[in-house]
This record gives structure tokens, sequence and C-alpha cells, in this order.
């Protein structure tokens, strides 16, 4: 068994790892082709030839950091196969059509355009390469929904019921997968915060030309882009997150409670503004918090729209109580009654196994039943304990709140910025202004990582809500070699990015050195 | 033949030909092992700019080809990605490694230097090929596995499929697969040349050298070519009769045999591969070698593919239990998965002409140095 959670431990550090090197290159594909293709779109609409310059500047940094996300790209969707295979069988019948449609209707149309965005521009006409540039930024997003799609499926599986004569779930309804409030939720909010990053991006590369006074002109107007695409962004990432608090709520209770440390729920929740949690030891149910602001009544605005509603805490969902609109405690299904009834389906399952082999119709059909009847809760039969199924609360909740306040920080940059653009940009090349657009950068990139700690860590232990652990989705390998590979890409993400990291400083310096608006090929 | 059969069939011939796609592009991996073949710095440059406006098409085949396994055959997914681990560990590095070195070989501030990169790219020229290679050689000479669905629900070892000691490794030492991998290498190595043949002008004396290595390389491939063909025309398999797996001598040449339109097209493609080869090697102004080369290759693959999965063939035999084996009907999707993938993949040809739109567009005219030196990105 120990060697099982080892194993366990390290396939989920090196899925951790790539997908956390992988979304610091992603956003900001995402949300630079989306500019990039505006600056462009400037650059057909007015003729002027400085917007071609301009737009090819930010396009070399696109191009550099493209690199490292297909890179990173394709180990995330082989690990589902190398990793975890177990998970590739029991749910690869749902879990893979997102991934190939993914592949034929996103992955080739970035190939291909992308190509022309680099090399078209005197093979091409002005019309055609516009086009291009656009269908890269559309491929790119098209390419996020499909396996977000996937990943929303992990936190709220639909679409699909389990057949027990192969083992597995099988797809019954795919526009119920594709389209699931969950996925198209999580799209757009990644989507959009893939906007947030791009801006602040652009924010802060221009904030180094205007501190070192090269390429004013092309600075201040790269920045405007940046500013209004990142101020879209970040309102509508605000917005999509409140819909995905809601949707954590719904389908996702333990990930809420976590998010806020919350063990005792009541009618009338608050919400933790700002706060630290006790130290585990020391942490009761009642008390929590070492030190917390909260906003009354707050989470039950956030979640029902009222300050009437119940929000669960860990210890509630646990002992399944919940408190209704009169005050009187009630009793559910508690996580201990749920791995009995999870022990049942697999009892059942074991049972149609046997049937099947014996030849006997009327003990399969009785089995079937019984697998159906208790498959919702078929995940907790593997859990050792009901606080196995409590996520790590203090990931959770740190995560969530530093997500939210480096959020709040953006809008308010985005609002100064676009304030100063406009109204004073002689305020502009002040250097503390240039270090803030300059630092913000580090802000948001901490702010990125931070939504997917938070949606990942907070969906632990499960692989799949409720219906499979992590534990049950392995492949069967030595931990020892996880633990190589593991090192191995550590070493090599991590090269790749200070390489990256390298080439975008050093470009952007010798660059600027040029009149970026004369670029001219 | 039931509804479920024909779409099993249907998407295994969509993964031969995403397979055999594959293989046609790997003449960009061809073409990083060739980097420092006698070629001046001149010539370096033009062989990875013309190849690095492809290798994304290559890179793109091969995701897409994972993802349509994962989608249409997930048992294979399960069972060959989390048992051959270090084989496909391998693949990914070297393709991970690719994926910068184009962008970053030339770049200021790249850190690690443009011959670390070239490296990278000679790196994933060779073991890219000859391991992809490997893979596709254990759908015929077999994996060290075994398969319990049950195991699901063991706790403690609750995994599915379970792959030999060595994980992999075992299949890379495999003789029999290496010669299946050396043969994709030298196959990519041909079509390379004959891709710089027809993408790269200018320069006579390079389009010269690029005819030799052609005639060279393809000389190397047609021996190891005729080897492989002959192993595995005399090789056994299984196949799935009865509900038991049957071991059949020979098996392969009979499925070639039986479906004899898959014949035709497999002696097809040789003959467009090997007049591919000679033509370009002796007709020097005849740039269109690649093409024929490249559907010819396509063909045999596709071929390839087709007799290892149909006519209830073993496409994954289990050297350590037959009936662990995988064959098309045990390892696919659900006929509802399949079902609503085929309507996706209505718009396969969709794709496919932008594709050839995009890619004549761009190639209307052979890469120069001079080209290059007017281009404000190049790699």
């Amino acid at each position: 068994m120990n060697d099982l959670i080892g194993l366990v431990d390290w396939s989920r550090a090196q899925f951790a790892l790539t997908a956390m090197y992988h979304w610091l290159f992603v956003p900001l594909t995402i949300g630079l082709s989306v500019i990039v293709a505006i600056m462009e779109t400037v650059y057909v609409r007015t003729g002027k030839e400085r917007w071609k310059g301009i737009t090819k500047f930010w396009m070399t940094l696109f191009g550099i950091n493209f690199a490292c996300g297909v890179a990173t790209g394709l180990i995330l969707e082989f690990e589902f196969g190398t990793n975890w295979s177990n998970y590739s069988w029991f749910v690869g019948d749902i879990f893979g059509a997102p991934l190939a449609v993914e592949g034929i209707l996103a992955f080739f149309m970035e190939a291909t355009f992308v190509a022309v965005m680099f090399f078209g521009w005197n093979k091409v006409s002005r019309g055609f390469h516009l086009a291009s540039t656009w269908l890269t930024a559309l491929g790119v997003s098209l390419s996020a929904y499909w396996i977000l799609v996937a990943n929303a499926w992990m936190q709220s599986p639909v679409g699909m019921e389990f057949d027990p004569a192969q083992m597995r779930n099988v797809m019954t309804d795919f526009f119920a997968v594709a389209f699931s409030p969950v996925a198209v939720n999580k799209f757009f909010h990644a989507v959009f915060s893939g906007w947030t990053l791009a801006g602040v991006f652009v924010i802060g590369v221009s904030s180094w030309l205007l501190w070192r006074r090269r390429n004013v002109p092309a600075a201040v107007s790269s920045m405007k882009i940046g500013t209004w695409v990142g101020l879209a962004g970040i309102l509508l990432t605000l917005w999509t997150g409140h819909g995905s608090a809601v949707q954590v709520a719904r389908v996702q209770p333990m990930k809420l409670a976590a998010m806020e440390g919350l063990y005792r729920g009541s009618v009338g929740q608050d919400i933790v503004g700002v706060g630290f949690l006790k130290p585990e030891a020391s942490r009761t149910a009642e008390e929590p918090m070492a030190f917390s602001v909260d906003i009354p009544y707050g989470l039950s605005y956030l979640i029902y729209g009222n300050g009437d509603g119940f929000v669960p805490g860990i210890d509630d969902l646990i002992d399944g109580r919940s408190i209704t609109a009169d005050g009187d405690t009630v009793y559910g299904l508690s996580y201990a009654d749920k791995m009995s009834l999870g022990k049942k389906a697999q009892d059942a399952l074991r049972a149609y196994g046997e049937a099947q082999v014996a030849g006997d119709t009327e003990a399969m059909a009785a089995a079937a039943t019984a697998v159906k009847a208790n498959f919702d809760y078929f995940g907790y039969g593997y859990l050792p304990s009901p606080e196995a199924a409590v996520p790590n609360v203090d990931m959770t909740f740190y995560s969530f709140r530093i997500m939210v306040i480096a959020g709040g920080f953006l809008l308010a940059l985005f609002i100064f910025m676009l304030f100063v653009c406009y109204r004073s940009p002689k305020f502009l090349e002040k250097p503390w202004l240039c270090w803030l657009g300059m630092l913000s950068v580090v802000v948001v990139w901490v702010c990125s990582q931070s939504g997917w700690v938070l949606a990942e860590v907070g969906r632990q232990p499960w692989v799949i809500q409720d219906l499979m652990p992590t534990t049950a989705a392995i492949s069967g390998i030595p931990t020892s070699s996880v633990k190589l590979t593991f090192w191995l890409f550590a070493l090599i993400f991590t090269g790749l990015l200070v390489a990256e990291i390298s080439i975008m400083l050093r470009y952007i310096s010798s660059a600027s050195k040029t009149d970026i608006q004369k670029v001219q090929h | 033949m039931e509804t479920i059969e024909m779409l099993q069939a249907y998407w295994w011939l969509l993964i031969a030909v995403l397979g055999a796609v594959l293989v046609f592009l790997l003449f960009v991996q061809g073409g990083q092992s060739m980097l420092y073949c006698r070629s001046t710095e001149a010539e370096r440059q033009l062989m990875v700019n013309s190849l690095g406006r492809k290798w994304e098409f290559t890179f793109t085949t091969l995701v897409v080809f994972g993802g349509a396994f994962f989608a249409s055959f997930p048992l294979f997914y399960s069972t060959s990605f989390g048992g051959a681990y270090w084989l496909w560990m391998l693949i990914l590095f070297s393709f991970v490694l690719q994926a910068v070195s184009y962008e970053f070989r030339r770049k200021r501030g790249n850190i690690y230097g443009t011959k670390i990169y070239d490296g990278f790219l000679m790196f994933n020229g060779l073991f890219g090929c000859v391991l992809l290679g490997v893979a596709v050689g254990m759908l015929f000479f077999g994996g060290d596995f075994t398969v319990a669905k049950s195991n699901i629900l063991d706790g403690s070892a609750p995994v599915i499929s379970q792959w030999g000691p060595l994980h992999g490794l075992e299949a890379i030492a495999c003789w029999k697969n290496l010669l299946l991998g050396f043969t994709v290498f030298f196959l990519a190595r041909t079509m390379a040349a004959l891709y710089f043949i027809n993408n790269i002008g200018g320069d006579e004396a390079f389009t010269l050298r690029m005819r030799r290595k052609v005639l060279v390389n393809g000389l190397v491939f047609a021996v190891l070519f005729v080897g492989f063909t002959v192993l595995l025309m005399v090789s056994d398999g299984l196949r799935y009769v009865d509900g038991v797996f049957v071991s059949e001598p020979n098996i392969y040449l009979h499925n070639l045999l039986s479906m004899w339109w898959l014949a035709v097209v497999f002696l097809s493609g040789v003959v467009a591969v090997l007049y591919a080869i000679f033509r370009s090697a002796f007709d020097s102004r005849w740039r269109s070698g690649i093409w024929y080369a490249g559907f010819g290759a396509v063909g045999v693959v596709v071929v390839l593919f087709l007799i290892a999965g149909y006519c209830s063939t073993a496409y994954l035999p289990s050297t350590a239990d037959a009936a662990s084996s995988l064959t098309i009907a045990n390892s696919s999707s659900s006929e509802f998965t399949l079902s609503v993938m085929s309507c996706v993949s209505v718009l396969i040809p969709f794709v496919l002409a932008y594709i050839w739109y995009v890619w004549r567009k761009m190639n209307a005219t052979p890469l120069t140095d001079k080209e290059l030196k007017s281009e404000s990105h190049t790699y």
C-alpha cells in the first residue's frame, strides 16, 4: 500500500509539474494571439506601416512563447496514458473524444496558420495574412475549449453511464459532455484569464520600453491595446469566476468548503475576505481561523443570491448534516454511508464479473442493477476513511485568496493604466509607474497559477469527482521510474523556461534599440 | 457486419491513415538527422529553415495520432502508454526538445548555444524515427503485457494493464522492432533529401548532393524494407477465432492475400517510392520525387496497419498472455462514441483541404538563400 501511495504521489507530482509549466506558457499564447491579431487588424485597416512593425515585434514574442507551450502540451496529453492508464481505460470512452476533436479541429488550424503568420508576409495577400492571424487565435482558443471540456468533465462527470460488462464508463450524450455548464464556464474563465495575462504582459514590456525611453510611441500604442484587452479580460474573468464558484457549490461542495476553510457551515454564511488558518494541529471546526476579516452573509449571497442559504462546511459534508431555512438540522447521506454504498457497488461489480464467467445471466442482471443503484458513490468505495475525501485545505484556501486578491489588484491596475494612457499620458514615463507595470507581470502569473492550483488541488482526492480517486487511476510502473522522469521533466522544463525568458529579454532589449515601427520586410 | 464492427474498422482505417501521414511527415526528422552531414553553415541554414516551416505538421500529427488512438481504442492507449513507459517517454523527450529547438537555436540569449539546439534536432531526428518505428513494430511482434479489467476492484493494486519489468526497454532491444525502426529512419532520410530537392532552390551543387543522398539512403532503406517485409510475411500472429486467440503462421501474408486490394495498394506504394528514389537520383531536372515517395509511403503504411488490425488479427499481441492481446474489437470505444467521432471526422477533408491550400501557397517557389536573408523571422 505504501508503494501505491508513493507511486500516486510521484505521478501526481509529475502531472502537476507538467500542467503548471504548460499553464505558464498557454495563457500568454491565448491572449497574445488576440492582441497581435488586433494590432494587425489596425495595420490592415489603416495601412500605416508603423502598426506592421508593432505587430511583428509582439508576434516574435508570441512565437518564442508558443514553442514552449507546444512542447509541454505534448507531454500533458500523453501522460494520461503513461501515468494514469487505469483512468484512460475507465473513462477513455468519454475523455478521449474531446482530445481527438481538439486535435482534428484545433491543432491543425494552429499549425497551418501559424506558419503563414510568421513566413507569409511576402507570400500571401494582406487579407489572407490577417485571416491567418485570426485563425491562429481561433485555433488556440478552440484547442483550449476541448481540453477544458475534458477537464470540466473530471470535475463534473455528465453524459455517461457505467457498463459493468466492460468495467468502464461509456458516453451516452456527447452534447452533455461538450456543452456542460461547467465546461462552458471553465472555458470562458480560462480564456479570459489568458487575455488578462497577456494584457499585463504587454503593459509590463511597454513599461520597460517607457522606463528606458525607447520606442515610446510604439510602447504607448501597445499599452493602450494591452490595457483594453486586459480590462475586458479581467472583467469577464471575474464574471465567469463567480459562475465557477456557483458551480463548485453545486457539484463540488467539498472544494468550496476547503476554499473557505469552512468546517461548520451555517445559514447566512459569511465569506472570509482576508484571513489566516490556524495550524492544522490546533484547528477546530468551530475556530479554524487564526485571524479573519469576514463579509457577513457573503458566501450565501455568492452562491444563492440571498443571505438565507445554507452552505455546508467540511464536517457537515462528512456527517451529511445540513440546516433548513427554518433552522432545523437534518441529516442526509454521510461520507461513511457513501463509502458503504460505494463498496456495495464494487461488490456488485465483482459479483457481475463472476456471474459473467459462470454464464449466469440472471445473476448478471441482478448485479448490474445493484451496480447502477449505487454507482454514484462508486469512488467512495476506494476511500480508507471519510476524512480521506477532504482536499488539502491550506493549499485550496490560500490559492483561492491569492487568486482573488491578485485579480482585484489587476482590475485596479487596468483601470488606472487606462486613465493614465488617455488622461495623463505624461505619467506613463514616471519610473514608479513603469516599475508598477513591470512588477505586475509577476502578479498576473501568480494569479493565473493559483487559479489552477485551486481547481486541481480542490478536486482531490478525486481524479473524477466521486467516481474514481487518484489511487485507483494509476499505471503499473515502478515508483523509481516516475521519480526519474519527474526530475528529467523538471530539468528540461526549467531549462526551457530559463531559455525562453532569456531570449525574450534579449529580444526586447535589442529590438528596442531600433525603431520597432520601421521594421520592414 | 454490425454497426459497431463497421465503426471499429473505420476508426482503425483513420488510425492507419494518421499513422501513415505521420511516417510521411517524418521527413522533417530525417532532415534533422542530416544537418551535420558535410553541410556548410549556409546550407544548414537553408535546411533548418526549410524544415522549420513544416515541423509543426509532424508534431501535430503525432499529437492527433495519440488523441485519436485514445478516443477510439482506449485500451491500447492505456496498455501501451502505461506499460511501455520508457519507450514512450524517450519518444516524448525527443519531441519536446525538437519543439523549442527551431525557434530558439539562433536567437540571441538562448543560453545553451546553437549547437546544443542542433544536437536536440539531431537527437529527435534519429531517436524520434527509430523509436516510433519500434512502437509500431510492437503491433506485429507483440508486447510483454497482461490485461485484467477486474483488477480495478483491487484497492491495493488496482492496475488493469500490467507490463513486464523492463517497461518498454525490452521492445527497444528487440531486433525485429529495431529493423522496422531503422527502416523508418532511412525512409525519413530519403524523403528529407527529396523534400530538400523540391523545397530548396538556387544552389545546384546542394541539390546534386541531395540527389546522391536520395540514392544512398534510398538503397539502404530498400534493403531494410525488403528484410522487414520478408520477416513480416513469415511471422506468426494471433487471430481471434470462436472466443479464443489462435496462433497462425504467416498471418500477415494471409491477411494481405485475403484482402487483395491491399496487396495492390502495397505494391503500388512500393513502386511509387522506388520510382521517386531512382528518378530523383538520375534525372537532374526532376523535383517532384517527394510527392511520389510520400503517396507511396502513405499507401504502404496504411496497408501495414490494416493487415495488423483487420480480419480479427491481434494488433497488439501479448507475448506474456495471448488472451490479453488487443484487437480492434476488444479495445475500442463504445458504438456511441465511435459514431459521434465519425460525425466529427467528416470535417477531416476540409482540414486536409486548407492544409493543402496553404502548403501550396507557401511553397509556390523554392526557398533560396536570398529569400532567407530578406526574411525577418528565420530559424
